[in-house]
C-alpha cells in the first residue's frame, strides 16, 4: 500500500490523465465487443487475443524497420480477414446455440491463439518502439509519452469512422437491422450470414487498430489476452449495448481506476484489482436488478 | 426392482475391488492414477452446477487453488513458521517427522474442505443471483482474481511459488505414491457416494427445476436460492479437498500455473464433464476417464503442442460433441435409460430419415 498518490497532487494528475488515454484504447476494444454481442449475442472471449494478434502484426513491421505506426492501417486490414476465417471455421456454428457453448468455444479459440502466438513470436514481453519523444506539463511535473495521445487519437478517429459507416452505409445500416431483429432483417433480404461476417470482421479490425496502438504505447505479450477481453466486458455490461458515449465514459473510467490501483495496490495486482472489479460490477448489477424485479412485483 | 439394486450393487463393489487393487495392478501409474481421481472428483462435482443446476462456472477452481494453498499453509504453519519456510523456497531447512506429516495433511484437509465451503457459502448469495453468461463471466474473473492475489502475497510465496512439504521417509520408496491414491480414491468413493445419495433425493430434482426453468421453479414455492448455494457449497467442499491432496502429490504451488490455473484445470473440469455428458452421474466420470487416457497417451505425441491440441479439443468437442458421450449413448439405446420408445415412432423416424 502506497498512498503517496494522496500526497503529492502532481501524481494524481498524471494517473487521470494515463487512465483517461489508456482508457480510450479499452473504448475501442469494447465498441468492437459490443458490435458483436449486440448483432450476433456472442461474447467473444478470444477478444483480448486478436488485439495482442493486432500488436504483433505492428511489431513485426517494426522489426523489419517499418515505423510502426503504419501497423495502424495493415493491421486492421489483416484482421479483417483473421476474423472472416474464424467466423466461417467456428463462430457460425455457434451463433444460434447456447451463450456458454459459444463462450466456452471462444475460450478455446482464446488458448489456441494464446499458444500459436507464444510459438511464432516467443514469450518475451516486447514493445514496438515509435521513437515519438513525450510531452511535458506543469512544469515537467506530469510527463505524457506523445505515443499515449497518438494512440488516443487515433482511436477516437477510427470510432468516429465506424459510426458514420454504421449510420451511412448499406452494410451498416444491414448490421444494425440485424441486431435489432435478425429474422424480420433476413425476410426483407438481409443476407444474414454475410452481415454476422461482417461483423465479426469489423471486429477483429477493431481489435488490429487497438493492438497496434497497445504495441507502441504499452507492452505485448502472447498471454496478456484475457484481461483484455474482461476489460471490455466490464465497460459493455457498464455502459450497455448500443451506448457509444457510455462506452467511452466507461472506459475512461476503468482506465483512471486501474492507474490508481496501481499507485496505491501496486502493480502486482493491478490485473487482479481488474478482475475483482469486474466480479463487484457484476454483483452490484445482479443487487440492482433483483431490487427492480421485487419493485416490479 | 430389487434386480436392478443387485446389479447396480455388483457393479459397484466390482469398481471398489478394482480401485483398490488398481496401484497393485499398474504400479508404474499410481500417481496418474491419483490424478485421475482428482480429475473425476473435480468433473462429478462441476457437475451438480454446471449440468444439473444449469449453471455453468468456471470458478470452481477458486475453491481446488484455495484448498490447495490452505493445506499447504495448515500442514507446515503447524509446526514450523511459515513465512521462513517460503522464504527459503526449495532448501529444506525444516524437516517433517512423519508423524507430524500426517497430522499435518489431516488438519490441512479438514481446513481445506471446510473453508471453501464457507467461502462458497459467503459469496453464494451474490454470485448465485446472476444468470446465465453473466454467471459464467463473473466466475471466471473470480478465478483468475484469485490466482492474480495470491500471486502477489508474500507469506504464501508470492511470485516464486511455495514448496508443499516432502513425503516423509517411512522405509519403502512406494508408500508415497500408496498414499496419495489412497487419499484420491477415498475422496473418489466420498464424492461419488455423495453424489449418489443427492441424485436420487429431491434436491436433484430441484436443481434439474432451477435448471430448466428458474422462475417457473420459484414461482412453484421453491426457495431457489438456498438450493443454489447448498449446491454450490457441496461442490467446493469436493473441490477443496482435491485441490489440498493435489497439491502434495505435485509437490509445489505456483498460483496461476498450478493452483489457480484457470487456463488448465479450470477449463479441463468444465470439457470433462461435457466430453462425457453434462447431467447424468456417469458422464463426468467416463469423460474424466477418457479425456486423462487421451491427455496423457497423445500429449506426448504432440510435444509442446499441447495447448494447440486442447484449444482444438475444446472447440471440437464444444460445437460437434456438446451432448457427449452418455448423451450419444442415450440417443441410441434409449431403452437402457429407462425411457419408453414407441415402435411405429421410430420406425417413421427412420423413414424420415
Amino acid at each position: 500500500m502506497d498512498f503517496m498518490v494522496f500526497q503529492y497532487p502532481m501524481i494524481s494528475v498524471q494517473a487521470c490523465l494515463d487512465g483517461i488515454l489508456l482508457g480510450i484504447l479499452f473504448a475501442l476494444i469494447a465498441y468492437g465487443m459490443a458490435l458483436q454481442w449486440g448483432v450476433m449475442n456472442i461474447i467473444n472471449i478470444a477478444q483480448g487475443d486478436l488485439v495482442i494478434l493486432g500488436g504483433y502484426i505492428a511489431y513485426f513491421m517494426y522489426l523489419y524497420g517499418i515505423h510502426p505506426a503504419w501497423g495502424v492501417i495493415v493491421s486492421p486490414i489483416i484482421m479483417f480477414f483473421v476474423g472472416i476465417a474464424i467466423y466461417k471455421l467456428v463462430i457460425n456454428k455457434v451463433v444460434d446455440r447456447d451463450l456458454f457453448i459459444s463462450i466456452l468455444a471462444t475460450f478455446g479459440i482464446s488458448i489456441l491463439f494464446m499458444q500459436l502466438m507464444n510459438f511464432a513470436f516467443g514469450a518475451d514481453v516486447v514493445l514496438a518502439n515509435s521513437d515519438y519523444g513525450t510531452t511535458m506539463l506543469f512544469n515537467s511535473n506530469v510527463v505524457l509519452p506523445n505515443s499515449k495521445i497518438f494512440s488516443a487519437f487515433i482511436s477516437i478517429l477510427f470510432a468516429i469512422c465506424l459510426v458514420i459507416y454504421m449510420k451511412k452505409s448499406k452494410l451498416g445500416r444491414a448490421i444494425r437491422a440485424t441486431a435489432q431483429n435478425a429474422r424480420a432483417a433476413k425476410i426483407l433480404g438481409v443476407d444474414t450470414e454475410k452481415v454476422y461476417a461482417a461483423t465479426f470482421g469489423i471486429n477483429a479490425a477493431l481489435c488490429g487498430v487497438a493492438g497496434a496502438l497497445i504495441s507502441i504505447t504499452f507492452t505485448i505479450h502472447p498471454y496478456m489476452g484475457l484481461p483484455y477481453t474482461i476489460r471490455s466486458f466490464m465497460i459493455v455490461i457498464v455502459a450497455g449495448l448500443g451506448n457509444l458515449p457510455g462506452v467511452a465514459m466507461s472506459g475512461m473510467g476503468l482506465g483512471v481506476f486501474e492507474e490508481f490501483a496501481d499507485y496505491i495496490l501496486g502493480t502486482e495486482f493491478r490485473i487482479g484489482s481488474v478482475f475483482l472489479l469486474l466480479v463487484l460490477i457484476l454483483v452490484y448489477r445482479r443487487f440492482k436488478l433483483s431490487r427492480k424485479r421485487e419493485y416490479l412485483k | 426392482m430389487f434386480k436392478m439394486i443387485n446389479k447396480n450393487l455388483i457393479l459397484y463393489i466390482g469398481i471398489l475391488i478394482f480401485g483398490i487393487a488398481a496401484p497393485f495392478l499398474f504400479p508404474a501409474f499410481k500417481v496418474q492414477l491419483s490424478i485421475l481421481c482428482v480429475l473425476i472428483v473435480l468433473a462429478t462435482t462441476w457437475n451438480i452446477q454446471g449440468g444439473e443446476m444449469g449453471y455453468n462456472s468456471f470458478g470452481n477452481i477458486l475453491f481446488y487453488g484455495l484448498g490447495m494453498y490452505l493445506c499447504a499453509s495448515v500442514q507446515v504453519g503447524m509446526f514450523f513458521p511459515l513465512a521462513e519456510w517460503t522464504e527459503s523456497g526449495g532448501e529444506k531447512t525444516f524437516v517433517h517427522t512423519p508423524a507430524q506429516f500426517f497430522q499435518g495433511m489431516a488438519v490441512g484437509l479438514i481446513v481445506a474442505a471446510v473453508v471453501p465451503t464457507i467461502v462458497a457459502g459467503l459469496i453464494g448469495y451474490s454470485i448465485l443471483g446472476l444468470r446465465g453468461h453473466y454467471f459464467a463471466i463473473c466466475t471466471l474473473g473470480l478465478g483468475v482474481a484469485a490466482g492474480e492475489i495470491s500471486g502477489g502475497i508474500e507469506i504464501i510465496g508470492a511470485g516464486q511459488g511455495f514448496t508443499t512439504p516432502p513425503f516423509p521417509d517411512v522405509g519403502s520408496l512406494d508408500s508415497r505414491g500408496e498414499f496419495f491414491y489412497f487419499l484420491s480414491f477415498f475422496v473418489l468413493v466420498l464424492t461419488f457416494i455423495t453424489v449418489r445419495v443427492i441424485y436420487s433425493t429431491r434436491f436433484k430434482l430441484i436443481l434439474n427445476a432451477i435448471r430448466d426453468n428458474e422462475d417457473k421453479a420459484e414461482a412453484m414455492g421453491i426457495e431457489t436460492m438456498k438450493y443454489k448455494i447448498v449446491g454450490w457449497m457441496i461442490s467446493a467442499f469436493f473441490c477443496g479437498l482435491a485441490g489440498g491432496i493435489m497439491g502434495g502429490l505435485v509437490g509445489y504451488i505456483d498460483s496461476t500455473d498450478v493452483a489457480f490455473d484457470g487456463r488448465e484445470m479450470g477449463v479441463f473440469m468444465v470439457l470433462m464433464a461435457i466430453l462425457g455428458g453434462k447431467g447424468t452421474l456417469w458422464g463426468p466420470i467416463i469423460g474424466a476417464t477418457v479425456f486423462h487416457i487421451f491427455k496423457e497417451g497423445f500429449w506426448t505425441f504432440f510435444l509442446g503442442w499441447q495447448y494447440v491440441a486442447l484449444g482444438v479439443l475444446i472447440v471440437v468437442i464444444v460445437i460437434y460433441f456438446p451432448e457427449g458421450i452418455m448423451g450419444w449413448l442415450r440417443e441410441k439405446y434409449p431403452e437402457r435409460f429407462g425411457e419408453v420408445v414407441d415402435e411405429k415412432d421410430r420406425k417413421a423416424q427412420v423413414e424420415l430419415k
